[in-house]
């Protein structure tokens, strides 16, 4: 993470120094996610595609671009475009604005032609989607409309069916409605975006009439930063929970000097409602499935008499881990991180002190530590991070806190029990193996782009993809759900092999960390074996390509009883399993609905 | 501000833009003499001079530098406002 990139940024700064910048963001990874992006302009993109791409990287996207050329998105869209289709896009981006509208009302319309109007514009950004998505069935990414740069009308511009103000407001709700529709369908939201950059710069025409450009060269970084976040979203790079500070930052004062009674929070004053307001933002994040937890330098007993206090709208109830200690704050994120079974760089560290800000910047890599300014600003400054940009949300999203709770109550559990194989028995688990289901294919794609250390071959799939997987019968799909006496845990485990002639051949096997030595893995594999006999399969091929993430499964197929059958000088190795003689299932401990 | 001190701060707006430390300009420099500098860098260039001087071109301004020069002549005469 390029601190020049995180939010806050100085946008005057990523424009002068982009291409120093982009050569620091080459440098600093060798372990990239290549994606294929296509940008299809209604104005000039060409900054815009430069600044995306740095973005990308710093989240450890590569990016390539295809670029339509000047104004030509409905052209690239619906006729047939051979440099298009070699392309393969994985994501389309529709760059448009209110420069792109062709007839406005005038104030002589009666409401039926300016209800014709209004469809007219829609049909025709409807048939660039439609034919886009027959044709490239990748996600796609639509601006909706800024407001306009005069009002006609003035006030009456908004209300007047006439005025550009309703007309664009009724095209950006249609604009929702087909999104609502459609899975696969973004908007960025320009409105919002210039409203907060502040429309009447954002739509400075000088930009138009030097470049065609429809927004004002400044703000690009803000567009820009504002797509990167929707694609990292949608290829399942969000971050996943909160580290935050007590003191000074979710209430005002330092609890173990001033005592419950006279730390600040409360509608009482000014300040304190500041804190309290930041308690309720914090709060709402529960409902995304994002993670709350406390690092704190305090006494154990004076943090939770804070969250006890009469005004905190948090509650102890309401974190997965508090680490309330004198320990080195990095040091407590990585345990936290790793009571959660998540990677450290998925957390956002919140912190009022620039010191321990530093510190955890400096001490783990990748983690997301935003400069959060003045208490009132804690709100803005973090919530236009982008951290946890909501594009699709699954069911086992929601449901991620409970969760994390029940692995808490697990891990006590376990503290029990002297024998481990005792311990999975109590747990009482059942698990359903099954092929790929359409109700799942959201949360499958999720995994398969998000997981990392549990992942053999780390191939990320998009939804479209893995629908076509799905529907060929040369493959055998595998998800795995697993739920047990504490709760569900949701779809946890994915496989896919490739069937080659009397070969299965494993291009994917992946599992999420929540549900790590539960023996999921061999339950996985006896219906893995149980479907290949079925397909006549006699053996099954393993792939493992190591990453700087998935060396806890480097041994994976060799425990499981497959043989080694070559290695390279990357370390990517092969594995074999004959299929041949007789198979004792692996799994004596989840009771399996396949 | 006086001429050479503008002609300091350009050169570093140049190089940091076209990401080349070489980059010396002087007042007859124009855009064939830097490889990097067509019409999508110059307005990276413009934007990157108005917040360096705190200032802003008009259209006819920005479209009509035939060189560095005519560049220094605009900042000068509006650092005299």
């Amino acid at each position: 993470m390029l601190k020049e990139l995180q939010y806050p940024f100085k946008p005057e700064d990523i424009i002068a120094k982009k291409k120093s910048i982009k050569k620091q963001l080459l440098a600093a990874n060798d372990n990239w996610l290549d994606k294929k992006i296509a940008i299809l302009g209604g104005s000039t993109t060409h900054d815009i595609r430069l600044i995306l791409e740095l973005f990308l990287l710093n989240y450890g996207i590569r990016p390539s671009f295809y670029e339509s050329e000047y104004n030509q998105y409905y052209q690239d869209a619906v006729f047939p475009n051979q440099e298009l289709e070699a392309f393969a896009p994985d994501i389309i981006y529709i760059h448009t604005t209110n420069r792109n509208i062709i007839n406005y009302p005038k104030l002589s319309d009666d409401s039926e032609t300016v209800d014709n109007l209004l469809l007219a514009e829609i049909e025709r950004f409807q048939s660039v989607w439609e034919s886009l998505k027959e044709r490239y069935h990748c996600p796609i990414i639509q601006n909706n409309f800024e407001m306009p740069a005069y009002r006609l009308l003035g006030n009456k511009d908004a209300s007047d069916i006439h005025g550009k103000v309703n007309f664009l407001s009724r095209l950006n709700m249609e604009f929702y409605s087909y999104a609502q529709e459609h899975e696969n369908f973004y908007i960025c939201d320009i409105n919002y975006l210039s409203a907060d950059y502040g429309l009447k710069e954002w739509s400075d025409p000088f930009y138009y009439h030097m470049y065609k450009y429809a927004l004002n060269v400044n703000a690009i970084p803000y567009l820009s930063f504002n797509v990167a976040n929707m694609i990292k979203s949608i290829f399942g790079k969000n971050e996943k929970g909160f580290v935050l500070d007590l003191d000074n930052t979710l209430w005002g004062g330092v609890i173990g000097d001033d005592g419950v009674e006279n730390i600040v929070l409360g509608p009482e004053e000014a300040e304190g409602q500041v804190y309290s307001e930041f308690q309720r933002y914090v709060k709402e994040h529960q409902q995304l499935g994002v993670v709350l937890n406390i690092a704190s330098k305090n006494e154990e007993e004076n943090a939770l008499a804070g969250l006890q206090h009469p005004d905190s709208e948090l509650s102890q109830d309401d974190f997965i881990v508090i680490k309330a200690n004198w320990e080195a704050k990095d040091e407590n994120v990585r345990r936290i991180a790793d009571e959660l079974g998540v990677l450290p760089d998925s957390l956002v560290f919140i912190d009022d002190n620039p010191a321990e800000r530093h510190i955890v910047r400096e001490q783990i890599p990748g983690i997301c530590v935003p400069e959060i300014g003045e208490a009132h600003h804690y709100i803005q400054n973090i919530d236009r991070g982008g951290y946890f940009e909501v594009t699709t949300f699954s069911s086992e999203d929601a449901k991620r806190n409970e969760m994390y709770q029940e692995n808490v109550v697990r891990a006590k559990l376990q503290a029990s029990f002297s024998d481990y194989h005792d311990y999975l028995l109590s747990l009482e688990m059942k698990a359903v193996i099954k092929p790929f289901e359409p109700i799942y294919m959201a949360r499958i794609a999720q995994l398969t782009n998000k997981s990392n250390q549990f992942n053999l071959t780390t191939h990320r799939y998009t939804q479209a993809e893995l629908e076509d997987i799905a529907a060929d019968a040369s493959y055998i799909t595998l998800y795995g759900k697993l739920s047990d006496r504490f709760g569900d845990n949701g779809v946890v485990s994915v496989v896919i092999g490739h069937v080659v002639e009397d070969e299965c051949r494993i291009d994917l096997w992946l599992m999420s960390c929540r549900v790590l030595k539960r023996d999921m893995e061999a339950a996985m594999l006896d219906t893995l074996v149980s479907q290949c006999k079925e397909h006549g399969v006699t053996r099954i091929r393993g792939y493992y390509y190591p990453t700087s993430k998935n060396g806890m499964v480097r041994d994976f197929y060799s425990t499981r009883g497959f043989i080694k059958v070559s290695e390279d000088a990357t370390g990517n190795t092969e594995w074999m399993y004959e299929l041949t003689g007789e198979y004792i299932p692996q799994n004596t401990v989840i009771q399996v609905e396949e | 501000m006086t001429r050479e001190e503008v002609y300091v701060r350009l050169n570093k707006i140049f190089q940091s833009v076209f990401d080349d430390e070489s980059i010396i300009v002087n007042a007859s420099t124009c855009a064939e003499d830097i490889e990097d500098w067509d019409s999508f860098e110059h307005i990276n260039l413009v934007v990157a001079v108005e917040h360096e001087f705190g200032i802003k071109f008009n259209i006819k301004e920005a479209k009509n530098f035939k060189n560095v020069g005519e560049m220094v002549e605009v900042i000068m005469s509006r650092g005299e406002q």
